[in-house]
């Protein structure tokens, strides 16, 4: 048996989710090998390459791959699946966008965030925004996956994989890349961060977001928001937590002014410790929450980041 | 230019699912149906390009049993032209879909096909990516914003870290991200006239299609449920809660 797992970078770093999707492929067990797509990435493989519990990066470095176009990656990955026994992608926006295309050109079903390894073949996913958990089996000859990075811990960082380098140049010539925003951020990274404060339509406007910013300070936390927060403009689409946005399990979560909807609970209800602040007593959110403080965010939040 | 639209009927996204007692999935008795939140954005968007001129024809395909038609009468309500359902009663995997849909966009040759981006009952987010490779089409996922050239569609999508804007050669997939659009409702009068709109029914045998699925469902649970908490009466007291109880500051 062998894994192919493909890494998430941005060509001048790893992301996280992939020391999580190398902990999925080792728990099913056997070889695991790493692709690496992107251009001018040598910097990546080498972080790669200290993943514990990977064998071999194979390192496709051109500018087709540059911008992770769905149907240059997914043409690459099919080519080297025939090889595997199991291919893993994160369950990012990125592994979202080509790993199916991988899976329809096997002619394969995809298993979508996968959460938990119950064997080779079987894994658990949850549906219907996580109110139900499902235990799927496959027979299929490749086993195409997409695992959810809060379902497994960080893979160690103290191996010593070997690099190669693959001359393969997948090009379809059907899309090309025009131009990017991306974020600027000090902050840890929603599904990294250890702490998250977000904030609803509760917030009122964009600059009231500033007060979450305090107490992200204190905490070293990362910001994010609930649906509504996003549509009225108050945050920006990649801050969003839910079922259609980040899932996130950090160690602590705060919501402030998010009333608990379960499309919101769905990305944020394995968090270690929950804390609600909302001042309708009856809002959602405060039966899931550990701690839940019945208060107007205008005088909690500025005391809360007084007091840390 | 030709518009297809993919929509599913689904558990309405206000109803909170029960595991049925023998875990072999969840219960829909008597659950509210409706058009997939998603597929509704993408019926709107289709609608927009043909109110602006860029669309001559809007079709809607839906796969399900005989009444996924209401799905489709809705969209036709909301201004599609005319309806396929691809009837089964079997509940079918994105794969099986995908190549049905592929079977109707190689019947109808339509230059956009927009899908949503997720179901929300099954949560895959697999179908419009898989017609893509089937079809042999570009594809720009979770879209927020699109621009219709001239054999090109620009496509700005919502990714991970920020926004990331395509060019994709037509034919192309587009699916739908949460802030393309804010779907309208469906005007009495435009309810009444789409029951006189075409709606065709075939079955995935008139396509040819295998819809066997390598996967199985084993096992249905419900998750772990997580128990209120306690309320604290003031900022100090969680600050105290969450250093000293909690240790997590
Ligand atoms: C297809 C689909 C996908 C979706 N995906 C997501 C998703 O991924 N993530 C997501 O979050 N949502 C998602 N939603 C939306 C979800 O259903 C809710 O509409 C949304 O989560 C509500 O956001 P909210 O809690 O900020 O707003 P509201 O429900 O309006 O709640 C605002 C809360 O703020 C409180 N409040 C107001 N003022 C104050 C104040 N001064 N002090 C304290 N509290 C105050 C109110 O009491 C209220 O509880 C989705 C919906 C659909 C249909
Ligand atoms: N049974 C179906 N009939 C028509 N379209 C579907 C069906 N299932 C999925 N789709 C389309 O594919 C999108 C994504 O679904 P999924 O891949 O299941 O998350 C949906 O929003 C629909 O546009």
């Amino acid at each position: 048996m062998s894994i192919l797992v493909i890494a998430e970078h941005d060509n001048g770093s790893l992301k996280d989710e992939t020391l999580n999707t190398v902990t999925a492929a080792v728990q099913i067990g056997g070889n695991v090998d790493l692709l690496l797509a992107g251009e001018n990435c040598n910097a990546v493989a080498e972080q790669a390459a200290k993943i514990s519990g990977v064998n071999r990066v194979l390192v496709a470095d051109h500018s087709v791959y540059a911008h992770q176009l769905a149907e240059n990656i997914s043409l690459l990955v099919t080519e080297l699946a025939a090889d595997y026994s199991h291919v893993l992608a994160p369950a990012t926006t990125n592994g979202k966008n080509f790993m199916p295309r991988v899976a329809a050109t096997l002619d394969v079903s995809q298993i979508s965030e996968i959460t938990a390894v119950v064997s080779v073949d079987t894994f658990k996913r949850p549906i219907y925004a996580g109110n139900a958990i499902a235990t799927v089996q496959s027979m299929d000859k490749v086993k195409v996956i997409t695992v959810r990075a809060t379902g497994f811990d960080a893979a160690a960082c103290d191996g010593s994989a070997t690099i190669e380098s693959l001359d393969k140049v997948t090009d379809a010539g059907l899309s090309s890349f025009v131009k990017e925003e991306l974020a600027q951020s000090d902050r840890p990274g929603l599904t990294s961060a250890k702490v998250i404060i977000s904030g609803g339509r509760g917030m009122g406007n964009s600059s009231n977001f500033n007060l979450l910013e305090q107490v992200a300070d204190k905490l070293g936390a990362a910001v994010g928001a609930s649906r509504a927060a996003v549509d009225a403009g108050y945050a920006p689409n990649d801050m969003q937590v839910g079922q259609t946005g980040k899932i996130v399990a950090p160690d602590l979560y705060i919501a402030v002014g998010i009333s608990g909807a379960i499309q919101h609970l769905a990305g944020m209800k394995d968090s270690k410790v929950i804390v609600a602040i909302n001042k309708d007593e009856e809002a959602p959110i405060f039966q899931v929450a550990d701690f839940g403080l019945v208060d107007d965010l205008f005088d909690a939040v500025p005391e809360l980041a007084h007091s840390l | 230019m030709k518009v297809l639209v993919a929509v599913k009927r689904v558990i309405d996204y206000n109803i909170k699912v029960r595991v049925k007692s023998d875990q072999s999935g969840v219960d829909l008795t008597n659950v509210k149906m409706a058009m997939n939140p998603f597929c509704e954005i993408a019926v709107e968007e289709a609608v927009r390009l043909k109110e602006k001129g860029v669309a001559d024809e809007v079709i809607v395909v839906s796969i399900g049993p005989k009444v996924a038609q209401e799905q489709i009468r809705t969209a036709m309500a909301l201004g599609a032209d005319r309806g396929i359902l691809v009837e089964t009663d079997e509940p079918l995997e994105s794969l099986a879909i995908a190549k049905l849909l592929a079977k109707v966009v190689e019947v109808e040759q339509p230059d956009l096909v927009i899908l949503g981006k997720q179901s929300i009952d099954a949560d895959n987010n697999q179908t419009g990516q898989m017609l893509g490779t089937l079809a042999g089409m570009s594809q720009g996922t979770f879209a927020s914003e699109i621009n219709v050239g001239e054999n090109c569609v620009e496509v700005t999508r919502e990714i991970d870290g920020g926004l990331q804007t395509l060019s994709l050669n037509l034919p192309a997939i587009i699916t739908t991200d949460l802030r393309l659009n804010e779907p309208r409702y469906a005007s009495l009068p435009n309810i009444m006239k789409a029951k006189r709109k075409p709606l065709d029914v075939k079955t995935p045998a008139d396509f040819g299609v295998n819809v066997i699925s390598g996967l199985k469902t084993l096992l249905v649970e419900s998750p772990q449920e997580r128990s209120a908490g306690v309320l604290v009466g003031s900022v100090g007291e969680l600050v105290e809660k969450l250093k000293n109880e909690a240790k997590v500051i």
